[in-house]
């Protein structure tokens, strides 16, 4: 009918729908074993079922190339629902651990439990990725769901309410569409956790509603993630990587993209050179008519980006690249050579096609200007000079890196992907989604046995001796103390 | 204000130089720490008696015991701790490794409570030193002595450079608030805890809330009378030994079924006598109350007359501050049973010496009686009932659990302490200490002899085909297809 339609989901609906949820969290289905795989199950079904949809929403809404959005978004998230298919007995379980002279006799062990109802708000540039692995991470710990897509990315958006609610429990997992006026209605709800992708900006206002109702958070932010590019490398090899952690990623429109690199003065010219070649070669000659590399999302965004190149102690520095098709929503790979360092696209997160470089004496220093700005969510290294690596790893701080290519990092099961400082707080993947979105409840049994009185009045110094002994675990101390405790 | 920046500005530059994240100078702080807490028992015993009127049983017990034990083991395992940890790999990466690398935030904020003063203000530090950071301790101005203690012997015992204490009230907490952070440690009340989280969010700080809440004590039907009577002893001594009812996992109120109360309320009232004597404020065995505020607001709790009303011990009047004690009244060990739901002693937590008991007619109530209230941080239920404890773990939600006890939660190293909704965000002791002032980083390292060629435009069917076998690991598929002995399957066209 024409009026639900109209209705607008504000701060009624949203209180309306988290009371739904807590109810069916209430009830206990979420938690069951069963149920969580039924939702996974359901989820990988979705995606092998309607791939083509999927990459047809994604060419939409970013003229995301078929293989990009295959290997981005697709089997990545077909990977994450696998991964916890197969290991959720294992993360559902208590875990024993040790419990010491102290607390004997007593046996404790860690419980994951669900948090309740959680809300993710995901991002516009993987807008099904960054939608579905937060999810699969809240079901997998048993949670219920509400998600909120991007409107920016309408086509996925709009794809993604119709799917979950065809493939999952609508019970227990629901999609809100919406933008600014949907989001604070959800914001101003209180939640057991909040899982944002997104921009710096919008983190703090997440954070700050957050905090009206001490609701734990979890933030995937950005920032301008470096790549220090030394002369000992293997240049052709690094030049690939350097283009598919750039261009072929979302026409660098990805948190985790290369925004800017560092390299030597005397090494930047052979640099520079290899990358046009590169890039000639993945993309063309004319590289904005190819269809291997997405659009610039929107207008609002063309237009920044357009505005970061046109500044201009900018535009001048321009060596490769910095043609622009409005209509099409496209600009060139473009490669500048030392921007000013106080220029808006060194001072933001460039997040499109630009790639500056900027040169210093050695590459210690580089590393110098890294620390000097925000804390990245990704940093890279190209090098073949084991002490520069170590170096790295040691003094520069990121959210997550990679020596020798670029993005790859994040496809690692075993490793925690989240930011830190500017970057973000929290992390998820694999074992860490279920460990976000779970309460580890310490559980500990003791027995009627054992030191009672001793902790508690009336306190008497042959008690007190005891005491000491037994909270320091000290053997000795605890029979002499019970020797003479015994003794009369 | 411009002096603090500056402060702040020095330690951040110390943290840069690298000092606090050697191995060496995380060993002498702590260390540093343990002389401190040996040399100065005596001391440390004066002024939580100042502050608190507390025992120095009691002050060993909560706050001395515990610190010493936890920094021993934060000795013991700084070294696993401090080590990367390998990630496993898929085959299909080939040539490249991966190691989660802990480290420090950088500068930090410790924030901490009055009522374990001594023991809330260095437990956090000792998970920040360990992990590597600088940082800033704030303790509270309601403990007046014990802040002054710990402004003077912490930089006479640990280096000043990079651990610094601040003291000071509510303005000088607002303007450290202000201030960017690594992250916010703080343990108090949630309505602070809000402002805290509040402040944090500007600068997209973590932090980590110890809060409180009402932590209830199941006492179900126990058939030894041995075991009533530990249990007893164990609810009482946790109530009123541990500060006097003013501690975050102290027991709140006890749940009881109608039929084991008799026994139950007779047997407290025993043991009342047994454990803090005729007149336990001459037993000096209960803390005080810390000020005047919270004496008050706890005399207010009873003032209520359906409240008054359901007082079975004592209905002795409540006393006026012992002239050479500084910290504010003593209030009588307080039972009651059946207070009004309603009434503030219900709702609100009680953070002093007044022990509800609800009973109900069955001891399966107490779960759904605890659900329907804010989550706690830490659930007591004395039962030996094995179906009874499975539900109470899976139906209920806190921070933690214990059985047959209660605080001793607090001493294990080895379980997270934290709170879950309004009890709080995050957990630390033990190893999650570290972790709670640790960034654990992702790194991987690749090399540059293989690649995958065809993770690079110009994108083709053939590409897509090998794709779909490496995400399947489906690795002979992914050699006939290179060998080219395997057709593509052609691609949906856009």
């Amino acid at each position: 009918m024409a009026e639900e339609e109209n209705r607008v989901f504000g701060a009624s609906e949203a209180s309306l729908l988290i009371r739904e949820l807590r109810d069916s969290f209430k009830s206990g289905r979420t938690k069951s074993y069963d149920w969580r795989v039924s939702q996974l199950r359901g989820i990988e079904k979705m995606i092998e079922e309607r791939e083509k949809d999927i990459i047809q929403a994604l060419y939409m809404d970013l003229s995301k190339p078929e293989l990009e959005s295959f290997f981005s978004e697709i089997s990545t998230s077909k990977s994450s629902c696998k991964k916890a298919l197969k290991e959720l007995k294992k993360w559902m379980m208590p875990e024993k651990v040790k419990t010491s002279m102290t607390t004997y006799p007593s046996s404790a062990e860690i419980v994951s439990e669900p948090l309740g109802v959680v809300l993710v708000i995901s991002a516009w540039n993987y807008p099904f990725l960054l939608s579905l692995d937060p999810v699969i991470g809240a079901i997998a710990a048993g949670n219920a769901v509400v998600l909120k897509p991007s409107e920016i990315a309408p086509a996925t958006s709009s794809l993604l309410a119709r799917l979950l609610e065809e493939y999952l429990d609508k019970s227990a997992i629901r999609v809100v569409e919406g933008a600014v006026p949907e989001t604070t209605a959800l914001l101003d709800q209180k939640w057991d956790k909040i899982m944002y992708t997104g921009s710096g900006r919008v983190g703090r206002i997440v954070m700050a509603a957050a905090a009206r109702h001490l609701t734990p958070v979890i933030l995937e932010l950005g920032g301008k993630c470096p790549a220090i590019v030394d002369s000992n490398v293997k240049l052709e090899v690094c030049v690939r990587r350097i283009i598919a952690g750039k261009w072929a990623a979302n026409s660098g429109q990805a948190c985790i993209s290369i925004d800017y690199i560092i390299t030597t003065k005397q090494f930047a010219p052979k640099l520079i050179d290899a990358l046009k070649k590169g890039i000639e070669e993945s993309f063309g000659e004319k590289p904005i008519e190819s269809p291997d590399m997405s659009r610039i999302v929107n207008a609002f965004h063309f237009k920044r980006l357009v505005n970061l190149l046109d500044e201009e102690r900018v535009y001048h520095k321009i060596v490769l690249g910095g043609q622009r098709e409005e209509k099409l929503l496209k600009i060139a790979p473009t490669v500048l050579l030392d921007v000013p360092e106080d220029s808006q696209i060194m001072q933001e997160e460039i997040f499109g096609p630009m790639l500056p470089i900027l040169t210093v004496e050695n590459l210690e220093e580089g590393f110098e200007v890294v620390n000097s700005k925000p804390k990245p969510l990704a940093a890279y290294l190209f090098t073949n000079n084991e002490q520069l690596k170590k170096e790295f790893v040691q003094n520069v701080s990121a959210g997550g890196m990679l020596v020798n290519d670029a993005i790859l990092h994040v496809t690692v099961p075993g490793l925690p992907f989240g930011g830190i400082g500017e970057s973000g707080i929290g992390a998820y993947h694999g074992k860490f989604s279920f460990d976000a979105f779970s309460h580890k409840k310490g559980v500990m049994y003791r027995s009627f046995e054992g030191d009672s009185s001793v902790r508690y009045p009336p306190y008497t110094p042959k008690k007190q001796r005891l005491l000491k002994a037994l909270i320091n675990g000290n053997i000795i101390g605890i029979i002499l103390a019970l020797i003479s405790w015994y003794r009369k | 204000m411009v002096d603090l920046e500056k402060e702040l500005a020095a330690m951040r530059e110390y943290y840069s130089s690298g000092n606090t994240r050697d191995a060496s100078w995380r060993r002498a702080q702590l260390r540093g720490l343990l002389l401190l807490l040996h040399e100065n028992q005596t001391e440390i015993f004066n002024v939580l008696k100042q502050d608190l009127g507390k025992h120095p049983a009691e002050a060993y017990r909560d706050e001395i015991g515990s610190t010493i034990k936890s920094i021993n083991y934060a000795l013991d395992n700084l070294k696993g701790w401090m080590s990367s940890e390998k990630a496993k790999l898929p085959k299909v990466a080939l040539l490249t490794t991966a190691a989660i690398v802990p480290e420090p935030l950088g500068l930090v904020l410790v924030i901490s409570s009055w009522n374990f003063p001594i023991g809330l203000s260095i437990e956090p530090l000792i998970g920040a030193i360990a992990a590597g950071n600088s940082m800033v301790l704030k303790p509270s101005e309601l403990a007046p002595s014990c802040s002054s203690f710990l402004a003077q012997k912490i930089p006479a015992y640990l280096d000043s450079n990079g651990i610094k204490v601040i003291e000071g009230g509510p303005t000088v907490g607002e303007q450290l608030l202000q201030q960017k952070w690594d992250k916010i440690f703080f343990t108090g009340s949630a309505g602070v805890g809000r402002i805290v989280m509040a402040a944090a969010a500007k600068h997209l700080t973590p932090v980590t809330l110890e809060l409180g809440g009402k932590c209830p004590a199941i006492v179900d039907f126990l058939s030894s009378s041995w075991d009533i009577e530990v249990a007893v002893e164990r609810v009482l001594g946790a109530k009123f030994s541990a500060c006097a009812g003013q501690a975050c996992i102290g027991i709140d109120y006890i749940l009881v079924e109608k039929k084991f109360y008799p026994t139950l309320v007779e047997l407290i009232k025993i043991k009342l006598k047994t454990m803090f004597g005729e007149n336990p404020r001459d037993s000096h065995s209960v803390a005080r109350i810390i000020n005047r505020h919270h004496f008050l607001r706890l005399k207010c709790l009873l003032d209520d007359p359906n409240v008054r009303a359901s007082i079975v011990h004592t209905k002795k009047s409540q006393e006026v501050p012992h002239s050479r004690i500084s910290c504010y009244g003593y209030i009588e060990p307080t039972i009651l049973v059946d207070p009004p739901l309603e009434s503030m002693i219900m709702e609100d937590e009680i953070f002093g010496p007044l022990l509800p008991i609800i009973t109900l007619q069955k001891i399966e109530d107490s779960i759904e009686f605890i659900r329907s209230r804010p989550k706690p941080l830490s659930l007591y239920a004395f039962t030996n009932d094995r179906s009874l404890r499975k539900r109470i773990i899976s139906e209920t939600s806190s921070g933690s659990v214990v059985f047959n006890d209660a605080l001793i939660q607090y001493l294990a190293d080895t379980l997270p302490f934290g709170g879950i909704g309004d009890s709080g965000i995050g957990r630390y002791h033990g190893k999650f200490s570290f972790d709670e002032f640790t960034h654990y980083k992702a790194v991987a390292w690749r090399s540059f002899l293989v690649d995958f060629w065809f993770r690079f435009p110009p994108w083709n069917d053939h590409k897509l085909q090998l794709f779909r076998h490496c995400y399947e690991y489906d690795y002979l598929g992914v050699i006939l297809t290179v060998l080219r002995l395997k057709k593509p399957k052609p691609s949906s066209a856009s």
